[in-house]
């Protein structure tokens, strides 16, 4: 199963990301990652959670507008070149790569990112003849 | 089922009862109404002067500001004792219009309502729940009385509590709403946010009015409550709801001519424009005998039909309302309705119903934005989604409005609801008082 990530759409005015934070403590995710997008208008929120079904739920009861995207965790080994390494192998498969992200802790002495693809499947099918590898949606949501 | 069978006399028995009661209402005014007698008399206008329908335009038009000038009674063509009823404008700006009634007046206004409400499919055994607010306002009580001469069974719940509504919906088997179409939008959003499905909840039909709203509106409220929804229109200085409204194929709002001589102009030079024509309804009152009015202004723009409707009445056609002029916003020197931007995001997949349009001045420049909530179901989590949808909202409205406005995407459920007429206007340029 792939990692899945919770967007939330964020106007850009002061609080709304703070809100969303609030949120998600106040109702015992711990976010294991996050990144944001934004334009001067508005953002994009993307976050990892341990139980992302019953987040997704949480922010749409309360009125955020929400969606849930499949992401790859890769594992990316922690010297210089690694993320390059990666990249290179995707970019050269033609595999366009939407965003990524790197998560807070590591997996063993591996880095983790999360990659935005559009070819799930080809995706891990690359990495791992290479060698790398891409941690499913248990791990991931547990670390 | 058609309520009265003046609304389907043939054109020419109309247009003699018309000359009739023209003749009437301007010998009576010049006898009753100082104002009216000094301004006729001001233009050499006899009172027996009207000799054909034609003759018409050389009266003079009524503008809202006559009414305020005259505030509270002064354009009043009865004593105080024979009303038997007041409304008034909520005056937002200035003092507000002052309006009465006599006995027959009320009765007017009843049979009026009932023609509209007919023509919008209700039956005496319709349940109908009324959420307009009731008071000075003319909605609620316009509805409310003509709903009651038709048999229907009505439920006078006003405006806002929306829980309530909701409550009294499904409590009472209300088949039928009344109300503000952006009002019952926001119904329909509560519905839906507690679990309950608005098109199972048995209401067939929406009577919409008293403000204007565009075709794409109604679609989505037809969907999202499973009705059918009809337009009808009026003013608190003609007489409220009931001066005209749509028959049940929804291609314009027939008017109660045998009450309401209606006419358009060009709003600029108050010439007469031919039928067809887009210009400022105006109206003449007909048989108003508490506050009878000679071609007042409403400043709605629309056009008229004459062509024969296939429901069966020969009532001319009013199109639907297409803006005010005094919504009419000027940016940068280009006239822009908020209807025409209504229109548009309506048109578009993935946002509104709510949106608003901030005007604001940099420097001399005129700066038009227009914001509008994601649609909550819309969003993918990708960027260039959210970045296309905003671009292409911007250049449809760069086409069809000729100026380019700025476009934002705003978090459903953060623009204002409203439970009476919407705000979709915010200009914030200094005035000329400023
Ligand atoms: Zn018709």
């Amino acid at each position: 199963m792939w990692v899945k990530q919770i967007s939330v759409f964020l106007e850009n005015k002061s609080g709304r990301l703070a809100a969303v934070a609030r949120l998600l403590a106040d109702n015992g995710f711990n976010i294991r990652a996050l990144s944001i997008a934004d334009t001067s208008d508005f953002g994009i929120l993307r976050l990892i959670v341990n139980d992302p079904a019953r987040a997704y739920q949480v922010l749409k009861d309360a009125g955020f507008t929400v969606s849930e995207t499949e992401v790859l965790a890769v594992e990316v080994p922690d010297r210089p070149g690694g993320l390059a390494g990666v990249l290179d192998l995707l970019h050269d498969t033609g595999i366009n790569i939407e965003y990524l992200y790197a998560f807070v802790s590591k997996s063993g002495g591996n880095a983790l990112v999360l990659l935005k693809v559009e070819a799930l499947e080809r995706a891990v099918e690359v990495l791992g003849a290479n060698g790398i590898q891409v941690q499913d949606y248990h791990i991931v949501h547990q670390i | 089922m058609i309520w009265d069978r003046m609304e389907t006399l043939p054109r020419d028995d109309m247009e003699r009862l018309q000359l009739d009661r023209l003749q009437s209402v301007v010998r009576r005014v010049c006898r009753k109404v100082p104002f009216y007698r000094n301004r006729l008399q001001e233009m050499g206008f006899k009172p027996t002067g009207v000799k054909s329908l034609s003759d018409l335009p050389k009266l003079p038009f009524t503008e809202k500001d006559d009414l305020r000038d005259n505030y509270p009674y002064g354009l009043f063509a009865v004593p105080l004792e024979k009303m038997v009823r007041i409304h008034a404008s909520s005056g937002t700006t200035g003092r507000p219009t002052v309006v009465g009634y006599t006995r027959k007046d009320l009765g007017t206004w009843s049979e009026l309502v009932a023609r509209v409400v007919v023509q919008a499919g209700v039956k005496p055994r319709d349940v109908v729940q009324i959420c307009f607010s009731y008071g000075l306002f003319t909605g609620g009580f316009g509805l409310h009385y003509g709903l009651e001469r038709v048999g229907a069974t009505v439920v006078p719940a006003s405006a806002g509590n929306t829980p309530r509504q909701l409550r009294l919906m499904q409590d009472f088997h209300t088949t039928a709403l009344v109300g503000t179409p952006t009002y019952a939008l926001y119904i329909a959003e509560m519905a839906r946010e507690n679990g309950l499905d608005p098109t199972r909840l048995g209401l067939r039909l929406g009577l919409f009015g008293s403000e204007p709203w565009s075709e794409g509106l109604r679609q989505e409220l037809q969907t999202a409550w499973g009705f059918a929804a009809t337009d009808n229109y009026g003013m608190s200085e003609l007489i409220g709801p009931g001066v005209s409204g749509e028959c049940r194929l929804q291609d314009g709002l027939h008017i109660s001519e045998d009450h309401f001589l209606p006419e358009i102009i060009d709003p600029e030079t108050g010439e007469t424009l031919p039928p067809g024509v887009q210009g400022e309804l105006v109206i003449t009152t007909l048989t108003k005998e508490g506050l009878p009015l000679l071609r007042y202004r409403t400043r709605d723009l629309t056009a008229l039909d004459y062509t024969p409707c296939p429901c069966g009445r020969t009532t001319v056609r009013m199109r639907r309302v297409f803006g005010r002029t005094d919504d009419m916003l000027i940016i940068r020197g280009v006239n822009v309705f908020p209807s025409q931007v209504e229109e548009i995001l309506m048109d578009t997949a993935g946002v509104g119903p709510h949106y608003q349009i901030i005007v604001d001045r940099k420097g001399y420049l005129d700066e038009m934005e227009v914001r509008v909530e994601l649609a909550a179901d819309y969003f993918t989590g990708a960027f260039r989604d959210l970045e296309t949808l905003e671009r292409n909202i911007k250049e449809r409205l760069r086409s069809t409005l000729n100026t380019t406005p700025k476009v934002k995407l705003v978090e459903y459920r953060s623009l204002e609801r409203t439970e009476g007429k919407a705000k979709r206007v915010i200009d914030r340029r200094p005035t000329a008082d400023d």
